[in-house]
């Protein structure tokens, strides 16, 4: 028997690791290939022309920045809001429904409707109008406001991708038997001593799946920043579109893939190794 | 003063009633077993005791002081609970010092009494393992040395050794008992094992459906049974009942006669297998034996009593076979008259 079936479950995964190679594996090579092209031979001309740029080092402190403002805040509003739902009884689905409704808009609209708030005749100018506190339209966006821009586009990042956070720390938290809590409790731990003595480490691998999903989204945010702020606020992969699309430098935006995915493995890395539970640990 | 009033509290989850008014006063110091079978909601009643269940309605007085509405950690009792919850990602030694390193206590203090506690448990070699490596028996025992280490007034423990094996057990009970009854310890004891209740117990408080149907002593509970239910639950082989006529104070089965309390009612004779005798020349009570097993000790007879089935306790050395009517002879003294339609056992004649 063995001998016979031994076979079955590769052929059971071989659809997916064609598909996976054709679509993922092979375009992934042909960027990394393309990176290191330009003229005759292998170079890092790419590379040197991209850090060369006046955009570059902008492009990647504003991603860096609004990683690691936008993914801890999310964290800490996704562990926040989970806590609380997890604590309703009736209700709950409604309400986990409502929170996770930003996750089935498309970025690009969410950037949009963020627009239409924000922009000098948008919602928030007529409101702040209507009420007399400013006296005309206020650029939220412009290259004039950096500092208004950034927090505009952290707020539609949170609006945004805060669920998908939700959503995996909700689920880690039903993992958790309540008695653990309660336990604690029991033996005199108050509330806050219980979230971090308990309900915290417990939800360690949640953590680590959220970290790691979000950091790597953050790292390739485009479509809000671009609607809100075009160029205004250079992100990596709004360079790489730029070459990729204006400046039909494909080898270039190539480059700027490379790095993205450079980061966000490096990234990957460092929560897995910084976040790991130990096999004798597990529930 | 760790004395524990609970004064008719009543739980009811949607409109399933899971306790009916149960009422029980645990002195101070004293060892309460809560028996009965599965589901009967000793959990239930333990963890609004502990403050992790809201009643529905009652109260909970613990030294004197009404708890009703007080956080759990604020009841000043420790707890061990039926699935452990020992914390996985701590050592041994951390759960175990869990509650004292919530009082603050000093790296010194902790230690020494993590050790103490531990070593009570029999668990001093896996101090400083996690608790994924443990089996169900050490767990246990590890949740029980976190709720020793504290030193509680008031103990609350749920069905504590139940992972453990028989031997163990054995030991880990009579241990525990001497412990709390030197520390003088107020405990409340869930368990659906008699015997373990009976070795255990100042007093037992037998549940069925949700109510308290008996508060007493082991032997007082073993011997006076308060209904049908407690006399079947408690003993073994467990109490048998036959259906009897009681006329003129008299109720007959085959030749024999028993002073009955006459009131007109249905009544079952309750009979401890203990509790009869074989007699010499086969006069009394006549029981048609099926089964006869040799347990040691004892023979257990398995038969029938007027048709009705019945267990008997046999000296060990009695010349008995299956296939044959014996008699049996019975202390009028030591039977248990139920009403058959309450199913309460009727004042003594
Ligand atoms: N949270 C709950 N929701 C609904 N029913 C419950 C809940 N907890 C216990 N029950 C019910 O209450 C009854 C008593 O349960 P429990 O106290 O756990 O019994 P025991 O510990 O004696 O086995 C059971 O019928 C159980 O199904
Ligand atoms: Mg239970």
């Amino acid at each position: 028997m063995p001998a016979r079936t031994s076979w079955i479950p590769y052929a059971l995964i071989a659809p997916s690791v064609v598909f996976l190679g054709a679509l993922f594996l092979v375009p992934l090579v042909q960027t990394v290939w393309l990176s290191f092209s330009a003229g005759e031979g292998l170079s890092l001309d790419n590379y040197q022309r991209m850090a060369g740029d006046l955009n570059f080092s902008l492009a990647v402190k504003n991603t860096f920045l609004l990683t690691l403002v936008v993914v801890p805040l999310q964290v800490v509003l996704a562990l926040g809001m989970a806590t609380m739902v997890t604590k309703l009884d009736k209700g709950r689905d409604l309400v986990l429904w409502v929170l996770t409704i930003p996750l089935g808009i498309s970025d690009l609209a969410a950037g949009l409707a963020w627009l239409a708030l924000l922009q000098n005749t948008g919602y928030l100018n007529s409101a702040l109008y209507a009420l007399g506190v400013i006296q005309g339209p206020v650029g939220w966006l412009s290259q004039e406001t950096p500092v208004a821009l950034f927090f505009a586009i952290v707020l539609a990042e949170l609006w945004r991708a805060t669920a998908i956070v939700l959503v995996i720390l909700i689920a880690g938290l039903q993992l958790i038997p309540k008695e653990f809590a309660e336990a604690a409790e029991i033996f005199g731990a108050k509330p806050w001593t219980r979230f971090t003595r308990i309900t915290l480490p417990l939800l360690k691998p949640s953590l680590q799946s959220a970290l790691i999903l979000r950091t790597v989204l953050a790292f390739e945010v485009f479509a809000v920043v671009y609607a809100l702020g075009g160029r205004n606020f250079p992100v990596l992969a709004g360079e790489a579109y730029v070459w990729q699309n204006d400046n039909q430098n494909y080898g270039v935006a190539a480059a700027y893939a490379v790095l993205i995915m450079a980061i966000s493995l490096a990234a990957t890395a460092v929560y897995l190794r910084v976040l790991r539970t130990r096999p004798e640990q597990l529930s | 003063m760790a004395d524990i009033v609970i004064d008719r509290v009543v739980k009811e989850f949607g409109s399933f009633r899971a306790l009916q008014e149960v009422s029980l006063t645990v002195n101070d110091g004293e060892f309460v077993a809560l028996l009965g079978p599965s589901g009967c909601g000793k959990t239930t009643l333990l963890r609004i005791i502990a403050g992790l269940e809201t009643q529905t309605a009652g109260r909970v007085v613990i030294g004197g002081q009404d708890v009703s509405n007080l956080a759990p950690r604020k009841r000043g009792l420790a707890m061990v609970f039926q699935n452990y919850a020992v914390f996985p990602h701590m050592t041994v030694f951390e759960n175990v010092a869990f509650g004292l390193r919530m009082q603050k206590a000093s790296q010194a203090e902790v230690k020494r009494k993590v050790e103490r506690a531990a070593a009570l448990l029999h668990i001093e070699s896996y101090l400083d393992r996690y608790p994924a490596k443990l089996s169900g028996g050490q767990r246990q025992r590890v949740a029980v040395a976190r709720a020793l280490a504290v030193e509680p007034a008031v103990l609350l423990m749920d069905e504590p050794l139940s992972n453990l094996d028989a031997l163990l057990r054995l030991e880990m009970r009579t241990e525990l008992k001497a412990v709390l009854r030197e520390a003088g310890t107020t405990t409340i004891y869930v368990t659906h094992d008699q015997t373990e209740a009976m070795g255990l117990a100042d007093r037992i408080a037998v549940m069925y459906g949700g109510k308290i149907d008996q508060i007493g002593a082991p032997l007082e509970i073993y011997a006076t049974p308060a209904t049908r239910f407690v006399g079947g639950f408690i003993g073994s082989p467990p109490m048998n009942f036959i259906k009897v006529q009681c006329s003129q104070g008299q109720a007959r089965i085959g030749d024999a006669a028993l002073p009955c309390p006459s009131t007109g009612k249905d009544l079952e004779l309750g009979l401890r297998g203990e509790d009869a005798a074989l007699s010499a020349n086969g006069s009394g009570i006549p029981f048609d034996v099926r089964v006869v097993e040799p347990m040691g000790s004892h023979l257990l007879l398995t038969g029938a009593i007027d048709g009705q089935p019945a267990r008997i306790v046999a000296p060990p050395t009695a010349k008995v076979s299956a296939g044959e009517r014996v008699g049996l002879t019975v202390d009028p003294a030591r039977v248990t008259w139920i009403d058959s339609t309450t199913g309460r056992a009727l004042a003594r004649v």
